[in-house]
């Protein structure tokens, strides 16, 4: 079984997207106040939300076609990009232990895919 | 005076609200695993329904409707800690769930487990350590 092109960028954009997403959602959570409004009217958690939903809905169609050795390790792909948008939006910087977390992650993961199911 | 209240310092939180967001996430990702169970459990009744049918299901099916729940449980408690903690420590921690799932495929769907899939499992869990212990410290 080989893995299509396609099914490698749908899942590729998912991770991207979600990772995306995940910023939405922080910079909507400090938005939130006691006041009802602060949630139902914040459209930062709302974008959050959307691409989120709109991440697994790709993940579950590139996901379907392909090998989980090839896709699992450009799901975790997204973590790395959360790392640079931290960087750049929430001045989080990227210290060394970071990068051995999210490096050894991606390894696991990638054991996880070549593992199979 | 106009009070300052958007976007609160992220460098300014204090290590025990860090490390409870840390634990919140941690235990969003047994959430993940329940409600992917629950997902699947429920999908398997609706395997050749379209669109429409698989709407109605998502309502209908108790799994599937309690499967969803529990994901929007989740989405309200990462939210939460997202308020105090990094995100670049707190978004990688979500992968813990991949090593719930794989263990719930195992016992509950009967899927095999070899070498590799436990170094995965391993690896994955050494990282969320690395991460969820250090990764707060500041440089």
């Amino acid at each position: 079984m080989t893995t299509p092109v396609s099914s490698m960028a749908v899942v590729l954009v998912g991770a991207v997207i979600g990772s995306v997403g995940s910023v939405f959602l922080k910079s909507g959570a400090h938005a939130v106040t006691r006041h009802w409004t602060s949630i139902a009217f914040n459209w930062r958690l709302g974008v959050g939300i959307g691409t989120y939903l709109l991440s697994s809905v790709l993940f579950v169609k590139g996901m379907s076609n392909g090998e989980l050795s090839v896709l699992f390790p450009l799901v975790s792909l997204g973590y790395v990009c959360t790392l640079v948008w931290s960087r750049l939006f929430f001045h989080e910087p990227i210290t060394k232990v970071k990068l051995y977390g999210v490096g050894l992650i991606l390894v696991g993961i990638t054991c996880l895919g070549l593992g199979g199911r | 005076m106009t009070p300052a209240t958007s976007s609160s310092e992220p460098h300014a939180i204090d290590p025990a609200k860090r490390r409870q967001a840390i634990l919140i996430v941690v235990c969003c990702t047994l959430l993940v695993a329940i409600a992917q169970y629950l997902i699947k459990l429920g999908a398997n009744r609706l395997s050749h329904a379209g669109l429409v049918a698989t709407t109605i299901g998502i309502f209908t099916i108790p799994p599937l409707f309690a499967g969803y729940c529990l994901y929007g449980l989740f989405t309200v408690l990462f939210v939460y800690a997202l308020r105090n903690g990094e995100l670049s420590v707190l978004y990688p921690l979500i992968a813990l769930s991949y090593v719930w799932v794989t263990i719930t495929g195992v016992v509950a769907f009967h899927e095999v487990m070899n070498p590799l899939r436990v170094t995965g499992l391993v690896v994955i869990v050494a990282g969320v350590a690395v991460l969820g212990w250090g990764g707060g410290g500041g440089e």
